[in-house]
């Protein structure tokens, strides 16, 4: 396990989730670190997004609990919240893996949208707003300093006034993790966050994310393929495979673990088709 | 087709000449097709048997007229691309439209202000003034669930219809039961909003069953939700008084009724009477009232609410994903938008003086989503000039009574009106399929304001 011994802010525990017939993620547990980048990897359809969609509530797990604790102490039991609570009052944000921005608003209004449920208060719910009332205008104030300091962060402030869906892709990933952070979240949940970068972008990307971990003090778990991102950043790496957990602890170790390295790190290009249907054959012996 | 060479501008445009030969002939064979079995025999039917009337004189008129327009096409329109004729759909032309943009909302609000005046107090246009503010206000309300919340209704009526009837059945039977014929004069002013309220009840009510339907769903339910309240109208007689509607009191200007009487708005003012202060009352009213809309919208889209709305007609997922209860979000939305259709409901029973279910058909539905379509989702002032376009081509029709010289006889010159109206949505449909203002205004900037294309802006899941 990781070393720094600090507390859990995520732990995953029996995780089970069934779809129909199909167990896409069995018995699964893991935790997240606080002020950890914790990331979950594994080979495709290993069951990465549905543990993603289970923390974050967009599915219902069939079994298991995900524990999220807060610093002051505060824990909810994200299996039994709605989506939009856990965002809003768990503060888990999320990123998804086929970019889901708002397209037709501008990179600014994106971000003032992530802080809706902030100034919705403020607003006293738009009947001090629709009177202008002046609680509500440093409101929203303060939400457009936040905004700013956000697009700045992550060197889009030049294109703030700029529909979202105008951005090149790279500036797009970047927008969704910048709206992430706006709705001010204890952890942050990103879905394949370099996919489709050049490897300067994913290398500015490593960059930001370490800085959203010591100076913005969010927890990072992350599902990632690309493994220069993988193990340039993360503290914690869990590793799926077919919906089970096959090795979970440091980049070093996992990268030596012999289970990892069968199911998917260290194989030639050539090599891995092979060693997948080796993996598969395997996996299909060990159930019958 | 030998004018091309007399043009000037021939040899800078380039035209092919062969391809457009090539397409006119094209044009031709189609339109031969077309209008041979349509156009060049007309049937009588005589005593014994069917006859047919040959009439190539008037299909050579059309074939020749559609040809000149397909030339002038070629050759003044379509000259940069001439083999194969390519509108630019949606190519936005910002500059003058961004130019003139801000000034276009204070100058139409200046000339709706003093319209009557301009109109020398003319009845007739003060009247189709009245109807089209009318239906300006009820497509600003409808604008909020479709165009910003994107959500498609079918059965806005319904809320139009609730306001009407919220009005005719206080000031008729509850206030003056409750409170004693005193209170009939200011009926309006009290019912006004309790229309408004009440009608946003019922968006509630119907939000709540159609929350989790999308796109054709939502647009059948709503559909079926219009007409149901139309169907209660009808048939609960004893409390609506069914298909015979309702004789309502007419709006009074703050309890002085628009009568020749000692206790009348002219006696009070020392003025004869007439019956245009009564129009130009409304008038003022329903411009009031459309303006209340217009700019309470305006500033909700400008606060968190209004940003939700638009996020979620952007992406409902990322919605839910920051926390935006979406629920929540859907339900004011029906609710605003139908508030104000409760508060032009009213006002429609107050200048009518009598409702009855006739007037809420889905057929109204469907005008006050077209101008809504037609002006670009989500923007105002295309609102304004597509139910400008809409409203005053439907009256346009009933004057036109010269067409009745080459319409076939027994046709009236109004009923050509939907057909107008359907051929120009195609048109609209074909060439500017996001409708008339396309560019949609950010509600926040740092350092200005940009406009956003319509390419960009989504159209919600339905």
């Amino acid at each position: 396990m990781a070393s720094s011994g600090t507390t859990p802010v995520l732990s995953v525990e029996h995780l089970t989730m069934r779809f129909g017939g199909l167990t896409a993620v069995s018995d699964l547990s893991f935790e997240a670190r606080k002020g950890q980048i914790t990331a979950l990897i594994g080979p495709n359809g290993a069951g990465k997004t549905t543990v993603f969609n289970c923390i974050t509530g967009f599915y219902k797990p069939t079994e298991g609990r995900i524990l999220l604790s807060h610093p002051g102490g505060r824990e909810f039991l994200l299996e039994q919240m709605d989506d939009f609570r856990i965002a809003q009052t768990a503060r888990v944000a999320r990123t998804f893996q086929n970019i889901r921005l708002f397209s037709g608003m501008t990179a600014l209004e994106n971000l003032m949208v992530a802080q809706h449920n902030k100034l919705m208060t403020a607003s006293t719910y738009t009947i001090g707003g629709i009177f202008g009332s002046g609680h509500f205008r440093r409101s929203e104030k303060a939400a457009i300093e936040l905004a700013k300091y956000w697009l700045e962060k992550v060197r889009l402030i030049d294109r703030a006034d700029d529909p979202a869906g105008d951005l090149p892709y790279g500036d797009q990933r970047r927008l969704e993790i910048a709206r992430a952070m706006c709705t001010e979240p204890q952890l942050l949940c990103l879905d394949e966050p370099a996919a489709g970068l050049n490897p300067r972008e994913s290398d500015e990307l490593n960059r930001l994310l370490r800085s959203i971990r010591s100076e913005n003090d969010v927890s990072i778990l992350l599902i990632e393929h690309d493994m220069s991102v993988v193990m340039g950043i993360s503290d914690h790496i869990v590793v799926l495979d077919y919906g089970q957990k096959i090795s979970d602890g440091d980049p070093a170790s996992v990268k030596s673990d012999p289970a990892v390295i069968r199911a998917y790190l260290g194989v030639e290009d050539e090599e891995e088709d092979e060693i997948a249907a080796v993996a598969v054959a395997e996996a299909l012996g060990e159930r019958k | 087709m030998t004018v091309q060479d007399t043009l000037p501008e021939a040899r800078t445009r380039a035209y092919d000449f062969a391809a457009i030969a090539k397409d006119l002939f094209g044009t031709a064979v189609v339109c031969l097709l077309l209008m041979v079995p349509i156009v060049a025999y007309k049937s009588i039917i005589t005593q014994y048997s069917l006859v047919l009337e040959p009439r190539w004189e008037t299909v050579t008129v059309l074939l020749l007229i559609v040809l000149a327009g397909r030339l002038a096409m070629h050759l003044f329109v379509w000259h940069r691309v001439p083999a194969r004729p390519v509108a630019s759909a949606s190519a936005p032309k910002a500059s003058l439209a961004e130019m003139i943009g801000p000034y276009v909302f204070p100058a139409l609000v200046v000339f709706a202000l003093v319209l009557p005046f301009i109109s020398g107090f003319d009845r007739r246009t003060i009247d189709l003034s009245i109807y089209i503010l009318t239906y300006i206000m009820l497509a600003w309300g409808l604008n909020i669930v479709v165009g910003l919340a994107g959500l498609l209704d079918l059965g806005y009526v319904a809320f139009y219809a609730v306001g009407a009837y919220a009005y005719a059945l206080l000031s008729t039977v509850y206030f003056p039961y409750w409170f004693g014929d005193g209170i009939v004069p200011w009926a309006f002013y009290i019912t006004l909003p309790i229309a408004g309220l009440l009608a946003a009840l019922w968006g509630v009510i119907l939000g709540f069953p159609v929350l989790r339907l999308r796109g054709d769903y939502l647009a059948i339910v709503t559909l079926a939700f219009g007409e149901i309240i139309r169907l209660v109208l009808i048939n609960w007689f004893e409390f609506t008084n069914g298909p015979q509607g309702i004789t309502v009191p007419k709006a009074t200007f703050f309890g002085l009724p628009f009568t020749a009487g000692d206790d009348g708005f002219a006696a009070f003012f020392g003025i004869e009477h007439d019956r245009i202060y009564f129009y130009i009352f409304l008038y003022y009213v329903i411009l009031a009232l459309a303006l209340l809309t217009y700019f309470v919208t305006n500033r909700l889209r400008r606060l968190p609410i209004g940003r939700a709305w638009e996020a979620l007609r952007e992406d409902e997922i990322a919605c839910r994903s920051l926390g935006i209860n979406t629920t929540n979000t859907k339900l004011t939305a029906f609710a605003i938008g139908a508030m104000f259709g409760g508060f032009a409901g009213s006002f429609f029973a107050a200048r009518q003086g009598f409702v009855s279910p006739e007037s809420f058909v889905f057929i109204e539905s469907a005008i006050i989503l077209a101008i809504v379509v037609l002006g670009g989702l989500g923007s105002q002032i295309g609102i304004v000039i597509a139910a400008i376009v809409v409203m005053g081509s439907f009256e346009l029709f009933r004057e036109l009574n010269f067409l009745k010289a080459i319409l076939p006889e027994g046709a009236e010159p109004s009923q050509l009106r939907m057909l107008a109206v359907g051929l120009g949505m195609v048109l609209m449909m074909r060439f500017r399929p996001r409708g008339f203002v396309t560019r949609r205004q950010p509600t926040v900037f740092l350092k200005e304001r940009k406009a956003v294309s319509g390419d960009l802006v989504k159209e919600g899941h339905g």
